[in-house]
């Protein structure tokens, strides 16, 4: 048994993909941006931004993101349970499986294929595969958690466990679909009901993909890089249960003043104000995890990566609650507003966690302690930090110029701005964005570097299993 | 039972049941599982053997 090693080959390849997708999925939000600067950009029909849009949060959510769980939740549930990978053959059969969803989505996307939900808009046959691919995943981690040599099961392990069963909850539930074409179907449901179940899923693929998996990995990453354990640990189990309890209930609240019942939206406003305290609760608990430890910020990029995302975690969980509200919302909905709410989430929480673990994981996968140049992790911290702000600053100025335009009145109950004046006031802040964003991938492309300057000439490396230590046993 | 009567039942049991994990969380017989199990990313160093041409410090590309 001492010669065993972890499974790292799996955790690697979706490592490297992590930077590879990052830079794709963003590429493409970079030119979605840029189309609404530059019209003239809509070259072709299957370039055109209504396809594009879709491609571009597909490739971050799933490619991006997808692809930086599945390494993260691999590298922490095998390190945390002292046992190598249960179903290695399975593992493997997860990350070719998810690149070709990755690769059906880059190709039935831009051809018009898709079901027009958002954030699902892939058709049935990529849907299966995704089921396939996804049951596997379960099975594999939680295989391995069933054959872990500890007695605890470590709490970053509960939320990827958490992402995980609920990610095929909602997927299953939201995709049910009758099938007319290879490439065509349409949703069980109907009506509002139909909406409704979109915003159960969308919302809680937010709550559950992009907040659950990550505070796993910042569960994971953030005490071993800051060397000290989680600041409180049964603050995590209660953080823990009450996000379980809450998210679930949230979605209402993007179909505030449409066809769903008043109370339902009411139900989602008060949950979603609930949200704020585990959400809160998650943040000070990984910040508070640096206490005594605040001068590692000062020379760790990847510790202020980690922590940088905490803050924008922190920001983002207080704007969304606000924007829930039913006044609030009457102003910030279908608004730019909406979108910097959810790039300060999926760039300043989501990438910058993501990017922050990959730092740690890279060197590690390839017998390194560290990247080829900390100095370059410095400067993709600071272009990613500028970018992101831009971005958030631009978008939140338009956006809330825009509500006000859309309710202005005049004195006769006649609207004062017709809609073109709203989208020409805009102009100057979507150029802003473009900015942002290309700072943000110019910081993917300087990681791409150090990442193929720290693994060239170096050996795939694979850590022994740690014998159970005799507490344990 | 009226479907509604069951939608009640379930919520509130939902919330009776967070507030005993709660408390059982904060109270003292979790403490001891939770010390344990904060401490487990830490049970090993996960830095490879150090191979010539790298010291502890640091690299040497800044």
């Amino acid at each position: 048994m001492q010669s065993q090693t972890y499974n790292y080959k799996v955790v690697r390849q979706f490592a490297i993909m992590t930077v590879v997708w990052g830079i794709v999925g963003m590429l493409v939000g970079v030119i979605a941006a840029a189309q609404l600067v530059w019209p003239e950009l809509n070259v072709a029909e299957w370039l055109h931004f209504g396809r594009l849009r879709p491609l571009h949060t597909n490739a971050v959510i799933f490619a991006f993101g997808g692809c930086a769980l599945f390494a993260t939740s691999y590298y922490c549930v095998q390190r945390t349970c002292h046992t190598t990978l249960f179903a290695p053959g399975l593992a493997a059969f997860t990350f070719w499986g998810w690149q070709l969803v990755i690769l059906l989505a880059a190709i039935t996307l831009p051809l018009g294929w898709t079901s027009g939900k958002e954030y699902a808009e892939l058709e049935w046959p990529i849907d299966i595969l995704i089921t396939v691919v996804w049951v596997s995943y379960a099975i594999v981690f939680f295989g391995t958690i069933g054959t872990r040599k500890t007695t605890h099961i470590y709490v970053a392990n509960w939320f990827y466990g958490a992402f995980i069963i609920t990610v095929a909850l909602l997927h299953l539930v939201n995709s049910a679909e009758i099938p007319v074409t290879l490439g065509k179907s349409y949703s069980a449901y109907a009506g509002v009901q139909d909406a409704m179940i979109q915003w159960w899923y969308g919302h809680n693929a937010v709550g559950f993909f992009l907040t659950a998996g990550f505070l796993g990995m910042m569960y994971y990453f953030v005490p071993k890089q800051a060397g000290r354990p989680v600041y409180s640990y049964r603050l995590s189990v209660v953080h823990f249960w009450a996000l379980i309890f809450t998210y679930m209930w949230a979605g209402p609240h993007h179909l505030h003043y449409t066809a769903l019942p008043d109370w339902t939206q009411s139900v989602g406003m008060v949950f979603s104000l609930i949200l704020l305290a585990p959400s809160w609760g998650g943040m000070i608990n990984g910040i508070m995890t640096l206490s005594g430890a605040w001068h590692k910020l000062r020379t760790d990029p990847i510790l202020k990566f980690l922590i940088t995302s905490l803050s924008f975690y922190g920001m983002s969980t207080f704007e969304g609650p606000m924007m829930s509200i039913k006044t609030v919302n009457a102003l910030s909905h279908y608004t730019d507003w909406t979108v910097g709410h959810v790039h300060s989430g999926a760039l300043g929480w989501v990438a910058m966690v993501s990017i922050g673990a990959m730092y740690y994981l890279i060197p590690r996968m390839y017998g390194k302690t560290e990247m080829y140049s900390t100095k370059l992790i410095t400067a993709h911290f600071w272009i990613a930090t500028i970018g992101i702000v831009l971005y958030i600053a631009s978008m939140w100025i338009s956006g809330v110029m825009q509500g006000l335009m859309w309710r202005a009145t005049n004195p006769d109950g006649t609207l004062t701005y017709s809609f073109v004046e709203s989208v020409k006031a805009s102009y100057p802040f979507w150029a802003i964005r473009v900015l942002g964003g290309v700072l943000f991938l110019t910081g993917m492309f300087i990681m791409f570097y150090n990442m193929m300057k720290t693994i060239a000439g170096q050996k795939a490396y694979d850590a022994p299993v740690l014998a159970p230590a005799g507490a344990h046993a | 039972m009226d479907i509604n009567e069951a939608r009640t039942v379930v919520t509130v049991l939902g919330l009776v049941c967070f507030i005993a994990i709660t408390l059982w969380a904060y109270s003292g017989r979790a403490r001891k599982g939770f010390d344990e199990a904060a401490l487990l990313p830490f049970s090993e160093d996960d830095l490879p053997a150090l191979k010539g041409g790298q010291t502890k410090e640091g690299n040497k590309n800044g």
